[in-house]
């Protein structure tokens, strides 16, 4: 039996690699709900390794091009590409992340109407990256709770996880000291007037922002970047800032209902890519930062691979003793 | 350089936001030999904190600038100002007082009236400012003893905008230290500062939003460094009329070819 403190992304994801290889695991979750208390719960969903170099190092590609199938066999995975736009007199913004990532096309104003009909002739200058994915992270954390128990794991929740665990996965709540948070401010919106079908980014050399679809006429709208552990309700000049991006987007937002603000904590190091650490017989996982649906898989499938390692170890010495 | 009564070893000054992750900005702090950087204080800090992210910071060994970038009122900014001297335990404060949302251009009335409270309250102001003379002399009479007149509006990387009111400013305030602040983008910019005669550049965009942080920090350090020994090596006048600058070694013989 290995268990498991914290039943947010990281540690569901761990519980789901180590169940499927057959190994019995139980989670403690402080909170009564999956996901009520994850920093998940306000993040974009979006599996996008490419975009995301843009400002992150290498890892975030050999790491994160396993989440795609991963996902897949949970939850939803919408492949669909991330389309990345600029504001006209932005347009420096879209060759300088060209520049900083691969495995896109450029595309004109003509190619980006007919990807997503609702930025028709709003944006001349874009990028495609086909390859890329979103999810709804909210289900996906309850399809893989789902999963894990299905394949016969434990979730205790509404219960302190005790002293001594085999896995830590509670994020800014483990006691690692190099581990802090960086704030994100976001918001969902209700809009079915608006059809978009795919991610968009819309490059601001101030604010940069992205919607994910959220189907039935829903979209997120995120995020700030701040460093801060406060994790009080959004400022208003981050909703400011989400709001105008989302008008520039299409100035039919400006009817969509804001049916939730919200801002959560990312957990980071100091190099914004997550760690396995171990400390006094546990194995902490954390630091997924902005990363964590990206990542998540290829983290919990190598804390699945020390954490039997570690157990076969413990039973060696033990036949030994 | 001395400001406040401090030694500094770098002329290069840098703005610590925007970079990629923190372990690239301390890369960026290293390669650039850099003892003085800034820190905005966004209002959360002082809710919860940006502990993790100061602590970083801390480690890396530099004087920290507290500033009030993104304050749109001398009220806004002494608040702000007094806040990052609890938090960051230093009564230096670089004084932002933004006048134009979309420029970021110094409002000069709030940033003089800032200025006056803040050094009655002892701290040592570093006012964000234009090249304007007049302004100069307000912000020095209201206490402070350092200026940083922009090169350009602020993470624009255009450069120098106006050298020649720069050049007139370093005229006409022979002792003050000058740090042009904001719109630098190359190291070029950086170089053509320092040239003019200026004692030290900030900047931060350039650095945090380059491919490789870190090297740019780099270059941008040699550029400071090589404008400041060249202002000191007092550069030559420029002139239309081309000098030959072969020394004239005795004159060919045209004749030879056909002899040999």
């Amino acid at each position: 039996m290995i268990t498991i403190a914290g039943a947010g992304l990281a540690g569901l994801a761990c519980a789901y690699a180590l169940a499927r290889r057959g190994v019995a695991v139980r989670l403690f979750e402080r909170s009564g709900v999956i996901g009520a208390d994850s920093a998940a719960r306000y993040a974009g969903g979006m599996l996008a390794p490419w975009c995301e170099r843009e400002s992150a190092e290498e890892e975030v590609i050999s790491l994160g091009s396993r989440a795609f199938d991963w996902w897949a066999r949970i939850t939803p995975v919408h492949r669909r590409g991330t389309l990345v736009v600029a504001p006209r007199r932005d347009r420096a913004e879209v060759a300088r992340f060209g520049r900083r990532t691969r495995e896109y096309r450029q595309v004109g104003g003509a190619e980006i109407g007919a990807l997503e009909p609702a930025l028709a002739g709003r944006f001349d200058q874009g990028l495609f990256f086909e390859g890329e994915a979103h999810l709804d992270p909210r289900r996906a954390l309850r399809d893989l709770a789902r999963a894990v128990v299905d394949l016969g794991g434990e979730i205790s929740l509404g219960t302190e996880a005790p002293q001594q665990v085999d896995l830590d996965c509670t994020g800014m709540a483990a006691p690692l000291p190099s581990l802090r948070s960086v704030r994100g401010e976001m918001a969902i919106l209700r809009c079915p007037e608006v059809e978009i079908s795919r991610t968009l980014r819309l490059l601001h050399p101030r604010t940069p922002i992205y919607l994910v679809p959220r189907g039935d006429g829903h979209y997120m709208l995120g995020a700030t970047m701040v460093e801060s552990d406060h994790a009080g309700p959004p400022t208003l000049r981050a909703l400011m800032e989400l709001m105008g991006a989302a008008y520039a987007l299409s100035p039919a937002f400006a009817e969509a209902e804001v049916v939730e603000t919200g801002a959560g904590l990312r957990p980071a190091f100091p190099d914004n890519l997550p760690r396995l650490e171990r400390r006094d017989g546990t194995l902490f996982l954390n630091g997924l930062y902005r990363h964590g649906f990206l990542l998540a898989p290829a983290m919990a499938e190598a804390a699945a691979d020390q954490s039997m390692e570690h157990r076969d170890e413990n039973t060696r010495e033990f036949r030994t003793a | 350089m001395e400001v406040y009564d401090k030694k500094l070893t770098s002329r290069l000054f840098l703005g610590t936001a925007q970079y990629p992750s923190p372990a690239v900005l301390q890369a960026a702090i290293r390669a650039s030999d850099t003892d003085l950087v800034t820190v905005s204080l966004r209002r959360e800090a002082a809710n919860g904190s940006g502990a993790g992210f100061w602590d970083l910071l801390r480690e890396t060994g530099v004087r920290i600038l507290p500033n009030t970038a993104g304050c749109h009122s001398a009220r806004d900014a002494i608040t702000t100002a007094q806040m990052a001297r609890e938090v960051f335990g230093t009564d230096w404060i670089k004084l932002e007082v933004i006048g134009h949302a979309d420029t970021l251009q110094p409002d000069v009335f709030g940033l003089v009236e800032a200025a006056r409270v803040l050094s009655a309250e002892g701290f040592k102001v570093f006012p964000y400012t234009t090249e304007d003379l007049v302004v100069g002399e307000r912000l020095l009479e209201a206490g402070c003893t350092v200026l940083m007149p922009w090169g350009a509006p602020i993470g624009s990387g255009r450069g120098l905008a106006n050298p020649e009111g720069l050049r007139a400013m370093r005229a006409h305030f022979p002792e003050v230290p000058l740090v042009v602040d904001a719109g630098i983008g190359r190291p070029s910019d950086a170089a053509a500062a320092m040239e003019l005669g200026m004692d030290a550049v900030l900047l931060n965009t350039a650095v945090a939003k380059a491919g490789d942080p870190a090297l740019m920090a780099r270059a941008m350090a040699l550029a400071v460094d090589a404008g400041h020994k060249a202002c000191l090596a007092d550069p030559m006048e420029r002139r239309d009329m081309a000098v030959p600058s072969t020394p004239v070694m005795g004159l060919a013989d045209l004749n030879l070819a056909e002899k040999t």
